[in-house]
């Protein structure tokens, strides 16, 4: 109970950035759908469209709504010569607005097209003028539905901020996103008893202000209105007290090792005298690019995932050469800087249980490719699509049964339960070890180095303080001690916080 | 100031290819009140409508004192014009009071409420009252209201009584010819009942296939004038007195 406890204390900052993402959008969308509504109710022709528009986008799942905004707003940036960015607030603020659209503006033409057209009638005769009439009549007659809609669409922009995590814009998804990584039930269940919250009460508060609006009553809605602004203010109080320069954002994707060493990295950067914000659960493909636009000042990505995805190279030199290479690409490109290598190297590496390796003689990606065609192959969410993948299968001519993606934990569990014969596993997995898995060598050198490697924003590499207070980290961590701070995250019992983990890292290995 | 005289010049209206008004033309004297007779589809709403621009004809021209009420905007043009009708249309969202008042509010002016509800017989009482706490007949009455509160020189009456009890229609269409004849009124009275119009109307208009087709005065109607259109509608009314009559002299 003490976890859940602990978990809630992470909500108020979390939950100040999704009421004000989540009220921004209502807001924005509000600003879109109403007068879209009012246009709609004098034309069938442009309501047909509009509705028809706002429906589509309602049947996008909102994960992939706020990823394609990625790209497109890349493209937009580079239409007008950079600057807009294409991570962060902005993307999930555009997806969302789409979202708060359709049900503002459906209760919007209803409540507009259920006047009585006697009313209508009698408004054009007394002699109103088209506005008056608006003002007057149409909006106030409309009024509680379009309260209805807009409450509906309060609802469903709380809920699906949530997954704007994905886009590097922090919300109450962070707790759920990263609890569900490392298995902490208890910041999942503090995650979602905010978010709940939050839709709870402002669908309450809201359902107030439309009662006393439907039944005339001034004074439920003049509370219903004061209680929301008063909570709204009182949630995003957080947020006032800005740090300006001195606050710097440590970003991570989306596994445990990445959570630790951003807690690694922040618990310096504060000793330091910044003020750390943390963007967990990052897409691989969006944090290098929110690292360049500076929207993450620093995190730690893998030499192999830069050489293949960003500078798109199929060859694979030595370790030590790649790292150099990318330090020299990052800076000419995008400025971004190379602080240095951890020291150890988190690679995908195809595991298989120890019996069932040895069961079927494979030592190896040569020896599995006979094999294969009677195996399944459990992979983590972005594997499949990854150049790694297609450069081992350029080495080695694998064909499996079948292919299913799991998120990272559920791999292991895969694996574990038979549901998968081969894994695409992390070389610094403490799990590899853990469960006694055997891991497959590559003597054709098909997969690149993955030496965890130090990034920081264009921004940040002119700022020596700040390099300073990360430079200990070089070549510091080994990966045996990195598997065992994985596996104090990732195991079943005695789990410990990425947090603890970071502490019992850096004790570890001697960093004051 | 003398009563406003009305004119139609070769007014035409065409819904899809059909007239529905077909170049009527006719001059009203101010102070009279005409009623438009005609059965459903005759095109008599249709004609009324033509004077406050709820219908913009497609060719003729509509004269009040002269000047033609297409001339500047429709808004300022209704609202020296009353115009009731069968919907009723009150705001439900606003009290009985300011159903009243709101021609004088979009006019930037003050409306006299009470004189107004004590005009249409209504107890003051009821000015804080939503529409929805009315009968119809209390409706209506707010409905002329409305249309009187502004001090029109025209009145527009379409089917106002028509969904209202015989009693209360009786009552109000006296109400309504005591109101004309105090206010110095012109009215327009568009009804599809012949008795109705007889014994309200200074004069008939007989309306049939968006053309008029009769038009005479009551006593003239009742001794048979006004044309084969007209006698044909006066046909109910008269049958029903001659029935009512033989019932009185026992079958």
């Amino acid at each position: 109970m003490s976890a859940f406890f602990d978990a809630m204390g992470r909500v108020p900052p979390l939950l100040a950035q999704h009421v004000l993402l989540a009220g921004a959008a209502l807001l924005l969308g509000m600003t879109i759908s109403l007068p879209l509504a009012v246009w709609s109710a004098r034309r069938p022709g442009v309501a047909r469209v509009a509705l028809g528009a706002a429906s589509l986008v309602q049947t996008v799942p909102g994960l992939a709504l706020l990823a394609l905004f990625y790209p497109l707003l890349l493209w937009l940036s580079g239409l007008v010569g950079g600057g807009i960015p294409a991570l962060g607030f902005l993307p999930a603020l555009l997806a969302l607005t789409l979202y708060a659209v359709l049900p503002i503006l459906r209760n919007g033409v209803a409540g507009l097209g259920g006047i009585d057209p006697a009313v209508r009638e009698a408004a054009d005769a007394v002699g109103m003028t088209a506005a008056q009439k608006l003002r007057l009549i149409e909006a106030p007659l409309a009024l509680p539905v379009v309260v209805a809609g807009i409450r509906t669409a309060a609802v469903w922009t709380i809920g699906a901020a949530t997954l704007s995590t994905t886009v590097g814009q922090p919300s109450l998804g962070d707790m759920i996103f990263a609890g569900l990584q490392t298995q902490a039930w208890a910041l999942v269940l503090a995650g979602c008893v905010a978010a709940a919250g939050l839709a709870l009460a402002v669908d309450a508060l809201i359902g107030l202000i439309e009662r006393g609006l439907t039944r005339r009553r001034r004074g439920l809605w003049v509370t219903g209105v004061a209680l929301l602004v008063a909570g709204l203010a009182l949630a995003t109080a957080p947020l006032w007290r800005h740090g300006g320069e001195r606050t710097v954002v440590v970003g991570a994707k989306n596994f445990s090792e990445q959570y630790i060493l951003a807690r690694l990295i922040g618990d310096r950067l504060e000793k330091a005298g910044y003020l750390v914000e943390y963007r967990d659960g990052l897409g691989s493909a969006v944090v290098f690019g929110a690292l360049s636009s500076g929207s993450v000042d620093v995190y730690v990505d893998y030499a192999g995932t830069i050489w293949t995805a960003e500078i798109k190279r199929t060859d694979t030199p030595p370790r030590a050469e790649m790292v150099a290479a990318i330090g020299d690409w990052a800076k000419r490109t995008r400025g971004v800087g190379l602080v240095g290598a951890l020291g150890f190297e988190n690679a995908y590496a195809f595991a298989m249980k120890s019996d069932r390796a040895a069961a079927l003689g494979v030592t190896s990606l040569d020896d599995l490719v006979g094999r294969a065609p009677d195996l399944v192959l459990g992979s983590d969410l972005e594997f499949l699509d990854r150049p790694e993948w297609a450069a081992v299968r350029r080495a080695y001519p694998l064909r499996f049964a079948r292919t299913a993606p799991y998120s990272p934990t559920f791999m292991y569990r895969a694996l574990e339960s038979g549901a998968a014969d081969v894994i695409s596993a992390f070389s610094s997995d403490g799990r590899i070890a853990a469960d006694r898995l055997t891991v497959l060598s590559d003597p054709r050198g098909a997969i690149p180095g993955y030496d965890a490697i130090l990034l920081v924003s264009p921004k940040r590499a002119a700022d020596a303080r700040f390099t300073a207070a990360l430079r200990p980290l070089v070549g510091r961590i080994p990966v045996e001690v990195m598997r065992e701070a994985n596996y104090r995250v990732d195991r079943d019992t005695r789990k410990q916080t990425p947090e603890a983990a970071a502490r019992w890292l850096a004790a570890k290995v001697g960093l004051k | 100031m003398p009563a406003q005289s009305l004119v139609f010049d070769g007014v035409t209206k065409r819904f899809g290819g059909t007239a529905v008004v077909d170049d009527v033309s006719v001059a009203i004297e101010g102070g009279s009140l005409v009623a438009l007779v005609g059965t459903s589809g005759s095109g008599k709403s249709t004609l009324l409508k033509t004077i406050n621009r709820l219908v913009e004809p497609d060719a003729g021209r509509v004269l009040i004192d002269g000047s033609d009420v297409a001339e500047g905007p429709a808004p300022l043009l209704r609202r020296g014009i009353g115009y009731v009708f069968q919907g009723i249309g009150l705001f439900p969202h606003l009290t009985v009071a300011e159903n009243v008042a709101i021609g004088a509010r979009i006019a930037g002016r003050d409306a006299d409420v009470a004189a107004l509800l004590d005009l249409v017989a209504l107890p003051r009482a009821m000015a804080d009252r939503y529409p929805s706490a009315l009968s119809g007949g209390q409706q209506q009455r707010v409905g002329i209201a409305r249309a009187l509160a502004p001090k029109p020189g025209v009145l527009l009456l379409d089917e106002a009584f028509g969904a209202l009890d015989p009693v209360t229609r009786d009552t109000l269409g006296q109400e309504i010819r005591a109101l004309h004849e105090r206010l110095g009124l012109t009215t327009i009275l568009v009804t599809h009942d012949m008795a109705e119009a007889l014994l309200l109307a200074t004069r008939v208009l007989v309306m049939q296939a968006g053309r008029i087709v009769g038009d005479a005065s009551p006593r003239d109607l009742a001794n048979g004038g006004g044309g084969e259109a007209a006698q044909s509608l006066m046909a109910v009314p008269r049958h029903q007195a001659e029935r009512l009559r033989a019932l009185e002299h026992g079958g």
